[in-house]
């Protein structure tokens, strides 16, 4: 290497990259992406089409014909209403309870530290895999709950088989594996408030509610609301859990819209049907994104500018 | 927080101790059964004193499960090995994609950039089935449906936007003058990217990669739909498995726990980073 005297100007000829490099660095990412576009644009097409595979004489293109019969099918509503229910439950439960052991855990010692590691074993089980644990621990002949309920003396509980308690399981597995994703960005954003608002309340003897509502809550909103729409966007998709533990059953009560899709695909081959499903689907997640990573690029920033 | 009263430490400790049961229950119950025979399992009340056997897994290992309804060939290391083959490769390729266009999007803004970024990130976000349902059918036509090659393309849509966006911050974090630096000192581009900026984001490389191969592993509705019999990975074969007839239920939990103990132990290996891949690195642990 040969150093050059100083007041020689640095020759800057060849310093700044050529100006393709960028696009053939990011080449191999835009044919993924492009590769994923395709199909993308074929589910739309197939949802203007009637198109079941065990009719393929019938296949012809019906504009939106999907979408209005969808409307007037009391099943579509039923699977809106049901993956509503499912992702207001599981989120709300998940918020709360995440909440409050990020709260019990926020002391950073040796031994909270133990505890927010363990926790997060459920969050890195497979959730399909989640449901068969869940599964034989609520099977009616040896299931160690079913066992439980029924020295509490309710004898006939059905778990995931009965349609009265199906919502309730599947929720409740749900919480078990995704609890502790709001419990560990909660308390990531915690532990990285700054100090002095909270030591300033504590000098002036605040009460300790008080400064929970008006302090704590309304700095911790950033990653509250982005934990929040991350979980949001994820429920309201759910499969794996739903569809490990019933496949939607008992009957229609746990048909959430891509356990749904899934089964109009492939049990009654309506692939038209299917795909009008999953593009509302994807209409909801869409809006919902838009909110997700506008907040997800603000958290982004902080984050950055602070490390 | 210094001076909390006794009542309030016991409600905190009491509290915790719940927590920790219900998290860790699952987990430890599924374990104690996966060494147990099935009329150890089924005895009323569940009892905690058994000998511990290792039928369960000898019987898996070998593939021959003994079953009421006579003997029972199953292909669950078969399952285990698509899994380590699908999530490594899946993770290899999204590295080899990922970290030259997280560069690139970190040092130059250009045309569409943030476009493209953008697009990837908001395929996490998309109903996978929208796009996995047409896709099945382009693999008949195509002749991937009975190959590793197609599943291992589609798995880029969970490790690609992970790997993309953990490791754009840890380059942006990086000061571009010491890659001038080493340029100005007559480095070819090339050599700066290899020598200066992959070691400088080595652990956000590390990290992405480690998190995409347990999101990979925990996949299930993408080789659920796209994989065929014998390239399914363990998620579609433990729950083939459940539903086959006779199956002992000692053999269920000893294939759960197969499944699981190699993303468990990633996971625990790889925590300090966890917080960083599951928010898609907007918040730092």
């Amino acid at each position: 290497m040969t150093s050059q005297p100083i007041d020689e100007p640095i020759r800057v000829v060849d310093r700044r990259p050529v100006e393709w490099l960028p696009y053939l660095l990011s080449l191999p990412a835009l044919l993924v992406c492009i590769g994923i576009l395709i199909p993308f644009v074929t589910a739309l097409y197939y949802s203007a089409l009637r198109f079941r595979l065990n009719l393929p004489a019938l296949k012809g293109f019906i504009w939106f014909g999907n979408y209005i019969n969808l409307l007037y099918d009391a099943e579509f509503w039923n699977t809106v209403s049901i993956s509503l229910r499912y992702t207001a439950l599981t989120v709300g439960v998940e918020l709360v309870f995440g909440l409050i052991i990020a709260l019990l855990l926020q002391r950073q010692t040796r031994l909270n530290n133990l505890i927010s590691v363990l926790l997060l074993l459920p969050l890195m089980t497979a959730p399909a895999i989640a449901s068969l644990m869940w599964k034989l621990m609520t099977n009616p002949n040896f299931g160690i709950l079913s066992y439980l309920v029924s020295l509490a003396g309710v004898s006939d509980f059905g778990w995931a088989s009965s349609p009265s308690t199906a919502l309730f399981t599947v929720v409740l597995v749900d919480v078990w594996v995704y609890t502790p994703f709001m419990m560990v960005l909660l308390l990531a954003g915690l532990r990285s408030l700054p100090q002095q608002p909270f030591e300033a309340a504590a000098l002036d003897g605040v009460p300790r509610l008080f400064v929970f509502f008006r302090i704590t809550l309304p700095m911790l909103s950033p990653y509250i609301i982005t934990a929040s729409l991350f979980r949001l966007l994820d429920a309201i998709q759910q499969f794996d859990i739903v569809y490990a533990m019933t496949q939607g059953g008992p009957g229609n009560t746990l048909l959430v819209f891509q356990v749904r899709a899934y089964l109009e695909f492939y049990q009654y081959t309506n692939v038209g049907k299917s795909a009008a499903l999953l593009v509302v689907l994807w209409m909801i997640t869409y809006v919902l994104s838009h909110f997700f990573i506008k907040n997800w690029l603000r958290l982004r920033e902080r984050s950055h500018a602070s490390a | 927080m210094e001076r909390s009263s006794i009542i309030e430490r016991v409600l905190r400790a009491v509290l915790l101790t719940l927590i920790v049961i219900f998290f860790l229950f699952p987990i430890v119950w599924i374990l104690l059964m996966s060494f147990q025979t099935n009329e150890q399992i089924l005895r009323i009340p569940p009892s905690l004193s058994f000998v511990p056997t290792l039928e369960n897994y000898k019987a898996l290992i070998s593939g021959h499960l003994l079953t009421s309804a006579g003997s029972l060939d199953i292909a669950f290391m078969r399952n285990l090995g698509n899994s380590v083959l699908l999530s490594t490769c899946a993770v290899v390729l999204a590295l080899i994609l990922g970290v030259p266009a997280a560069y690139a999007f970190a040092r130059f803004k250009f045309w569409l950039s943030e476009d493209i970024a953008f697009t990837l990130l908001s395929f996490r976000f998309a109903p996978p089935l929208l796009v996995l349902l047409p896709l099945s059918l382009y693999f008949q036509d195509l002749g991937l449906v009975d190959t590793y090659v197609g599943l291992i393309w589609v798995y880029q849509l969970i490790a690609l936007p992970l790997i993309l966006w953990i490791v754009r911050g840890y380059f942006e974090d990086i000061s571009p003058d010491i890659e001038n630096a080493y340029r100005i000192a007559g480095h070819s581009w090339l050599r700066t990217f290899f020598k200066i900026a992959v070691p400088l984001a080595g652990p956000g490389i590390a990290a992405a990669g480690l998190l995409s191969f347990i999101f990979c592993w925990n996949n299930f509705v993408f080789a659920l739909v796209l994989a065929s019999a014998d390239k399914q990975p363990v998620t579609v074969g433990a729950l083939a498995f459940v539903t086959a007839s006779g199956i002992q239920y000692g053999q269920v939990a000893a294939a759960i726990v197969l499944s699981v103990t190699p993303t468990l132990l990633l996971a625990l290996y790889a925590q300090r980073w966890l917080v960083e891949g599951l928010s898609l690195g907007a918040v730092k642990g």
